[in-house]
C-alpha cells in the first residue's frame, strides 16, 4: 500500500513484530508448561478484545452484548460435538452427575471441527439479526439496546431444557486421562486459541486497510456526514458487527471445550464479567488502535491473575482502582496517551508552507 | 439548458412549527443559485428536505428527472447530489488525507465497500488538498484544523466526491475577509472548470451578488421572491424582511 492514508498498513515494522510476537507465543507452552491454562485463557481475552474494537474502537459502537456471539458459538459446538454421539436431551437432563461424555479420538475431532464451524455460522449470522434489530440506536441507546440484548440471550438459553437450562451442560472429555491429558488438552487449545488470534488479528488490519477502515472511522467520527457522503453506513455496521460475530462464534466454541463445563450466565453469556471485561481491555489499550487492544489485554489479564492469586478477596477493589487510575490518567488509553505525547511517531505532520 | 434540480411545492412541519410552506424552486444545470433568507426562515430545513435527512409532508423533489422525495441520504448522495453542513461537518480524528479518501465515489457493492484507494484517488485527493490550499496540512488531523480550514476542507471532501450538484450551507461563515475572496474564486471555478451546479445558502450579500446568477429569498418559511441578483437587491419586499434599508 503506497497510499498513505490507509489506518493501518502490513509494514516491514509491522511483519517483523507479528513473527516475533508468533515465535514467543509458540514456544511459550514449552517454555513455562505450568502456566499454559493462562495463557490460553490470555489469547481469549486477545481475540475478545480485538473484535470489541472493531465495533467499539473503529466504529464508536460500544457494545456490551458481544457475550451473545460468545455464548452462542460455544453452545453450537456443545450442540454439534454431544449430539450426534448420544440422546442430547437425556444427557443434559443427568447434568454434571452423569459425567463428561466419553467419545473415542476419532469421534472428539470428528464432533471438534464442525461444531467450530458451526460455531462461526451462528455468531455471524445472530450478529447480523441483532444488527439489522438494533444498529440503528446510536450513541449509549445502542449500549443499553445491546445489554438487554446480552440478557435477553442468557435468559432463554438458561431456560432451554436440551440445553442443559440454567445449571449448563458439560462438554466431551478430551481424548486421555489423568494429568498428561490434562495438559494435553491445555497446549491442543492454547494453539487453537492463538491461532485464533493470529487469524483474526491479520484479517482485522487487513480489513482496516481497505475502505473499510476508514468508513467505519468515518461513521465513529461523524455519521451523519458519512450518510451525507453517500457511504453505505448501516451496511458497514451491520458486516462488521458480523465479522465481530463470525470469531467470537469460534472463540466461545473453543474457550467452552477449553473450560469443559458450560454455565449460561457464569461460562456463556457473563455479561457482567467478561461484557464488561472486553470493553475495559480496549479501553485501557487504546480504542480504535492497532496495538491497544492487546496491550490492553496484557494488561488486564495478567493484573486480574496476579490479584486473583495473591489478593483474593479484594480482587474487584484493587481492578477497580486500575481502571479509574487508568481512565483519569490515560483518558485515550495507553495507545492514544502515546499518540498525543509523539505525534510524529503516527504519521501527524504538519509540511513548509503556507495556507493560502 | 436541462433542469437538474426540482422542487415543488414542499412543505415541511415540525409539530406545529411550519418550517417551509409550498416552495417551489428550480436549479438548472450549470448554475450557481443564492437562497438567501434571515435565521429561521427554513433554508437549511430545505436543504434536509430535498437531500432526504428530513423528508418533506407534502410536495415533491425531483434530481436530473428522477422522484428524490422518499429517498433516503446516502442513496440521494449517490446520485451526486450533495451537502455540506452549516455547523461544519468533518471526521476530525481522522487525517485530511484520510478524509479526503472516504469521500471519493463510492457504492454500495461488496468491491466499493472493501476495495482498496486507486493510485488516481490518491492524487485527486492531493491536488483538491492544494486546490483549497491545504496541501502542507494533509497529514494533520481534521479536528485540529482552525474552524475556516476546517470549511475548506469540507469543501474539498465535496468536490472529492465528484457531484453534479452542491448544495452549500453558508460556505463563507466564519472565514476571514482574504480568505473569502480566494473562496468565491475556488467556488466559480468548481462551478466553471469541474461543472458542478451549485445551490449556496449565504449572509454575507458582497458574496452571494459576485456569485450566483439567480437568487431566491425565503422568509417565514414560504417563498418571498426570486430573481438575477441587482432585482433581488431593490425587491422592495427583500428589504423589508431581509436586507434592512441600507
Amino acid at each position: 500500500m503506497s497510499s498513505g492514508f490507509a489506518t493501518s498498513r502490513f509494514s516491514r515494522g509491522l511483519i517483523l513484530t507479528c513473527v516475533v510476537l508468533a515465535i514467543l507465543a509458540a514456544v511459550a507452552p514449552v517454555a513455562l508448561p505450568t502456566l499454559v491454562k493462562q495463557m490460553t485463557v490470555f489469547w481469549v481475552m486477545v481475540i475478545i478484545a480485538y473484535t470489541w474494537d472493531t465495533m467499539g474502537g473503529q466504529l464508536g459502537y460500544n457494545s456490551f452484548g458481544n457475550v451473545v456471539f460468545f455464548g452462542a458459538g460455544m453452545y453450537a459446538s456443545a450442540v454439534l460435538q454431544i449430539a450426534p454421539f448420544t440422546d442430547m436431551a437425556a444427557y443434559t437432563a443427568a447434568g454434571e452427575q452423569g459425567g463428561a461424555l466419553v467419545l473415542t479420538n476419532a469421534q472428539y475431532f470428528a464432533g471438534l471441527l464442525p461444531g467450530l464451524l458451526v460455531a462461526a455460522g451462528v455468531g455471524f449470522l445472530l450478529a447480523l439479526i441483532l444488527g439489522f434489530a438494533i444498529l440503528r440506536l446510536r450513541g449509549h441507546y445502542f449500549a443499553i439496546g445491546t445489554l438487554a440484548a446480552g440478557i435477553f440471550v442468557a435468559q432463554i438459553v438458561a431456560n432451554w431444557e436440551y440445553l442443559g437450562a440454567g445449571s449448563g451442560l458439560t462438554m466431551p472429555g478430551f481424548p486421555g486421562k489423568g494429568a498428561a491429558g490434562d495438559q494435553a488438552k491445555s497446549t491442543f487449545f492454547y494453539y487453537l486459541c492463538f491461532g485464533l488470534a493470529g487469524v483474526t488479528f491479520l484479517f482485522l488490519q487487513w480489513l482496516y486497510s481497505t475502505r473499510f477502515g476508514l468508513a467505519a472511522n468515518a461513521i465513529r467520527d461523524d455519521e451523519d456526514k458519512a450518510e451525507a457522503m453517500g457511504l453505505p453506513t448501516g451496511r458497514y455496521k451491520i458486516i462488521a458487527w458480523a465479522i465481530s460475530g463470525f470469531f467470537l462464534g469460534i472463540c466461545g466454541a473453543l474457550y467452552g471445550n477449553f473450560v469443559i463445563h458450560v454455565d449460561p450466565e457464569d461460562v456463556a453469556f457473563d455479561g457482567a464479567g467478561l461484557g464488561v471485561w472486553m470493553v475495559l481491555m480496549v479501553v485501557l489499550g487504546g480504542k480504535g488502535s492497532l496495538w491497544g487492544p492487546l496491550i490492553g489485554a496484557v494488561l488486564f489479564h495478567v493484573t486480574k491473575e496476579l490479584l486473583w492469586t495473591y489478593l483474593l478477596g479484594l480482587q474487584y477493589v484493587v481492578l477497580g482502582l486500575l481502571v479509574i487510575v487508568i481512565v483519569v490518567f490515560f483518558p485515550e488509553g495507553i495507545v492514544g496517551w502515546l499518540r498525543q505525547r509523539f505525534p510524529n511517531r503516527f504519521g501527524e505532520r504538519v509540511e513548509a508552507g503556507e495556507v493560502r | 439548458m436541462t433542469t437538474l434540480l426540482q422542487v415543488s411545492n414542499c412543505t415541511k412541519r415540525f409539530g406545529g412549527v411550519v418550517a417551509n410552506e409550498g416552495i417551489s424552486l428550480t436549479v438548472n444545470e450549470g448554475e450557481i443559485v443564492g437562497l438567501i433568507g434571515p435565521n429561521g426562515s427554513g433554508k437549511t430545513t430545505l436543504f434536509s428536505s430535498i437531500v432526504g435527512a428530513h423528508p418533506v409532508d407534502e410536495g415533491s423533489v425531483q434530481f436530473d428527472g428522477a422522484e428524490i422525495t422518499r429517498m433516503n441520504v446516502p442513496s440521494v448522495a449517490r446520485l451526486g447530489l450533495l451537502r455540506t453542513f452549516q455547523q461544519t461537518r468533518i471526521y476530525g480524528k481522522m487525517t485530511c488525507m484520510q478524509n479526503m479518501a472516504i469521500s471519493a465515489p463510492t457504492g454500495r457493492g461488496l468491491k466499493s465497500m472493501f476495495g482498496g484507494f486507486t493510485a488516481d484517488e490518491v492524487t485527486r485527493a492531493e491536488e483538491l488538498l492544494d486546490f483549497v490550499g491545504l496541501s502542507s496540512k494533509r497529514f494533520l488531523r481534521g479536528g485540529e484544523l482552525s474552524f475556516g480550514q476546517q470549511k475548506l476542507l469540507e469543501f474539498a471532501m465535496a468536490l472529492m466526491a465528484r457531484p453534479r450538484l452542491l448544495l452549500l450551507d453558508e460556505p463563507t461563515a466564519g472565514i476571514n475577509p482574504t480568505l473569502i475572496n480566494g473562496l468565491i474564486d475556488r467556488l466559480k471555478r468548481a462551478n466553471a472548470q469541474l461543472g458542478i451546479t451549485l445551490l449556496v445558502i449565504e449572509h454575507n450579500m458582497r458574496v452571494i451578488m459576485n456569485l450566483a446568477s439567480r437568487i431566491y429569498c425565503l422568509a417565514h418559511g414560504r417563498l418571498l421572491a426570486e430573481g438575477a441578483p441587482e432585482d433581488i437587491q431593490s425587491d422592495q419586499r427583500v428589504i423589508d424582511a431581509y436586507l434592512g434599508a441600507g
